[in-house]
């Protein structure tokens, strides 16, 4: 056969860009699976559940089928008192597992062995992973070791302590529940990430947004949306910084009532119709008694409305709460 | 006009039907993603710019314009440039004409549907793989195949002995992207998560530009400079250099874009050192093309075309200087994060790969077409507006990136950064509206070439007639 340039150059191209590959997704997926789960990855997978981004339990990121947190102060089944108070992780039926629920193994080395044997993991019942397990179950982080090592794990309360979903969310109360899954639906949905990064960097940055991460951070996390773009704060770390729910809400209202050089948009959107008291909130009221404010027609601003407790923003403060 | 023929038989649709139907649709998406574009930099500018709904929030906006101009403007023109190029440089017809076609429209109608369902807030939360899945699926498999298969079948049936510079381009990329579409999305269809969803997200983002933009925007100007001169590509060889080294050093540092996060450390650093050899094709590529612009240096200024080529390999030059050099972790932490960033993604987007384009969408059309140009003016016009809107763009945001770079490091309350930024703010709006201005003036102008641009005689080039107008 005639020697033909294309058909040894289409397997050189071939060859470089599966070298390419070799090196840069082959090599590293090794390191990558080593990453053994810290308590802040736990915490963050247990609390924000499956995929936050499209998926057929919640096509239209709506906030729907997705895990709740809550701080339980009494025990759901015996009524004692808990003290401290214990955060749990109340999956209802068919609200879909996290991630390494299905794949332990990603929990990596010791967190998994601990989450089996200890934890009970694998006994989810007829779980699944997009459709969840059909009672529904409740999750707690455990302190455990392993050679030597004090590790977090992750705890099936349902198996160990008898926790249902209904008598979890019940002994918590709505002032003890935080919607942090939801509120992560909303920053991925309304694009904050466009603007606030995840990511303190590891340069002299971390002084002001607190400590950059670690490799075992991020373990179940779909998307990790760290931005790349950062026109504000880092907000990783944010709830230590300012905690208080008010600030939040005057600030997503508008920010420009507690800070008025800033460009981030109004949320006002988010509080939807009504507000806590069940009236309609009258949005063109207040923006134009915002505006007299503004041009010093009024000493003071209007008043910021009380969100309903089942409105977007309030599962967006409390998962913003959440970020210590 | 052009959906008569989706229904006819191959041999009997006219040549450079695909092309232009890609031709008319890409400068149409160039209009809207550009729009989107001067809205979103309003609203960063005056934040209470359209305020308090929903849908027209920044966080709705910003990616929707991102991947508009990404899928919609250049990745059309460049299949638009490769239904006329490729059969050009093969001395035959396209493979499929009528797959084009069927292609042009799949694409035109899966893009607005995908940008319409990102803009209600759709999304997988992956930049530059905003889409969610299903929709990645059906660019993977509904245009980007048929793309690349039509383009490699049109290779093989050539009538030519070798196969030209453009033509190892668009083969090779057209797979590559195909490759890099299907390995960068896995995180979606397989629900990878932690580190390893952030790091493809970034690989398929890295690579949707080194493996498909820059490259092939490159083999463009491979095609429309010796074409519009007359000169011979000044070396084969040196092309044929910035093809391999394309492929062997553009496709390997990926991690850059993750410099801070605690990816392993090898990984970095081999990606700080592979992101330095991106110079060799960068300087074989600029070196080339204006060596082979020898003699013919008096079409910079009389010629539309060479124009804006010539402009778009001139900005490849401080792309790559930047590209080169400011993935190295002493440059990184200063800049990462940055509107620096910005700047530079529209240095290679708006500025190098858009001005090739331009000067390859107006020479296709014209050529498909069989019609000179309308009208000069509009066209200088539109150049100017361009050129001018993107500097201003590109310096506003180069000097906001070093002050946020400043502020960052030296711990400056983070509102203080906010309000030195707001002047820049405010120009790279007014010069992205200029972009957005040159663009419809342009619409206009191709428009008016089609209807009643003078024909040009059989055998003739557009560019050897005189102008009319
Ligand atoms: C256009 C860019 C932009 C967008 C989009 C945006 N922000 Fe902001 N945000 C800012 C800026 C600038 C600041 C700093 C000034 C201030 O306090 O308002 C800020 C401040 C904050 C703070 C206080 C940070 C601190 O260090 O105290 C929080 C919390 C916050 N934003 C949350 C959000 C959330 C949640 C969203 C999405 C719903 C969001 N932001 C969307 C620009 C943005
Ligand atoms: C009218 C002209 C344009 C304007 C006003 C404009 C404006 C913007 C704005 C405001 C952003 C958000 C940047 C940020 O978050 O700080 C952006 C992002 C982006 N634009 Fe444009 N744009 C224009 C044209 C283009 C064109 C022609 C392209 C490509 C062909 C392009 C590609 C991009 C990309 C890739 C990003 C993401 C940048 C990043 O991730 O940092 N833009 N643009």
């Amino acid at each position: 056969m005639a020697f033909k340039e294309y058909r040894l150059g289409a397997a050189m191209v071939g060859g470089a860009l599966g070298l390419s590959m070799t090196i840069t997704i082959f090599m590293p997926s090794f390191d990558l699976r080593s990453a053994v789960s810290t308590k802040m990855a736990l915490e963050k997978q247990l609390s924000a559940g499956f995929d936050i981004g499209f998926g057929y339990a919640d096509p239209l990121l709506l906030g729907i089928n997705r895990p709740i947190t809550v701080d339980l102060e009494t025990d759901p089944k015996t009524g004692a008192k808990l003290d401290p108070p214990v955060r749990a992780y109340v999956y209802k039926a068919g609200v879909p597992m996290p991630p390494n629920i299905r794949h332990p193994h990603d929990l990596g080395k010791g967190v998994q062995d601990l989450s089996e044997s200890q934890g009970q993991i694998s006994t989810v019942s007829g779980s699944n992973h997009s459709k969840g397990s059909q009672e529904g179950v409740v999750f707690t982080l455990a302190l455990g070791e392993f050679n030597g090592e004090e590790l977090t794990y992750i705890e099936n309360a349902s198996v160990t302590k008898g926790w249902t979903p209904d008598a979890t969310l019940a002994a918590a109360g709505d002032k003890n529940t935080h919607l942090i899954s939801k509120g992560k639906t909303e920053f991925v949905v309304q694009g904050c990430w466009w603007c606030h990064t995840l990511l303190p960097e590891q340069t002299q940055d971390w002084q002001a947004f607190g400590a950059p991460p670690y490799l075992g951070d991020f373990n179940g996390e779909n998307p990790t949306a760290f931005g790349s773009d950062r026109k504000a704060p880092d907000i990783l770390h944010v709830a230590s910084r300012n905690s208080s729910r008010e600030w939040m809400m005057m600030h997503f209202f508008n920010p420009r009532l507690v800070q008025v050089n800033s460009i981030m948009p109004r949320f006002d959107y988010l509080w939807g119709d009504k507000d806590a008291q069940g009236n309609t909130i009258d949005f063109d009221k207040w923006r134009a008694e915002y505006k007299e404010y503004s041009e010093g027609k009024r000493t003071y601003p209007p008043e910021v409305p009380d969100y309903a407790p089942d409105s977007e923003i309030r599962a967006l403060i409390d998962w913003v709460l959440s970020l210590k | 006009m052009l959906f008569k023929y989706l229904s006819a038989k191959n041999e009997d649709i006219p040549p450079g039907s695909a092309a232009i139907f890609f031709g008319f649709s890409a400068i149409f998406w160039f209009v809207v993603g550009t729009g989107l574009g001067s809205f979103n930099a309003a609203k960063l500018a005056f934040p209470d710019f359209v305020t308090g709904t929903e849908l027209f929030a920044f966080g709705h906006m910003r990616q929707v314009h991102v991947l508009a101009v990404i899928v919609g403007w250049i990745s059309m023109a460049f299949a638009m440039t490769m239904m006329y190029m490729t059969p050009a440089l093969g001395n035959t017809r396209m493979w499929s004409e009528k797959l084009g076609l069927w292609t042009a429209l799949l694409w035109n109608v899966g893009l607005s549907s995908a940008l319409l369902s990102l803009w209600i807030g759709i999304t997988s939360g992956r930049e530059y793989s905003d889409f969610a899945w299903p929709f990645d699926l059906v660019i993977l498999l509904g245009v980007i195949a048929p793309l690349c298969v039509n383009v490699i079948m049109t290779i093989a049936h050539r009538r030519t002995q070798g196969i030209y510079i453009t033509n190892w381009f668009f083969g090779a990329c057209t797979f590559m992207v195909g490759i890099v579409l299907l390995v960068g999305n896995s995180p979606e269809y397989f629900h990878l998560t932690g580190l390893s969803e952030a790091y493809l997200t970034w690989w398929n983002a890295h690579n949707l530009l080194g493996l498909w933009i820059t490259p092939v925007a490159a083999a463009i100007a491979y095609y429309t400079i010796p074409k519009l001169t007359g000169n011979p590509l000044y070396s084969h060889r040196i092309g044929h250099m910035h093809f391999w080294s394309i492929v062997v050093f553009y496709s390997t540092p990926a991690s850059h874009h993750l410099m801070s996060s605690p990816l392993p450390e090898w990984l970095k650093s081999f990606a700080s050192v592979e992101g330095v050899l991106i110079l060799i094709p960068a300087v074989a590529f600029v070196a080339n093309i204006l060596l082979t612009m020898k003699g013919k240096w008096s079409m910079f200024v009389e010629n539309i075309e060479i124009k804006f080529s010539v402009t778009g390999v001139f900005l490849a030059i401080p792309l790559n200087m930047q590209g080169g050099f400011q993935q190295t972790r002493s440059i990184n932490w200063f800049i990462h994060g940055t509107g620096w960033i910005v700047a530079h993604a529209h240095l290679a987007l708006l500025g190098m790969s858009t001005f090739l384009e331009i000067a390859a969408v107006y020479f296709g059309l014209q050529q498909m077409l069989k019609r000179k140009l309308y009208s000069l003016a509009l066209a200088n016009f539109h150049y100017w507006f361009v050129l001018i809107g993107f500097c201003t763009y590109w310096i506003s945001m180069t000097i906001a990136g070093l002050i946020q770079g400043a502020g960052k490091i030296y711990e400056v309350p983070y509102i203080d950064v906010v309000i030195a930024e707001h002047p820049y703010m405010i120009a790279r709006w007014v010069g992205g509206t200029m972009v957005f201005t040159g663009n419809l003036v342009w619409l206009y102008n191709m428009w008016m070439t089609a209807r009643v641009g003078t024909l040009v005689p059989d055998g003739r080039y557009a560019h050897e007639l005189a102008y009319e107008r």
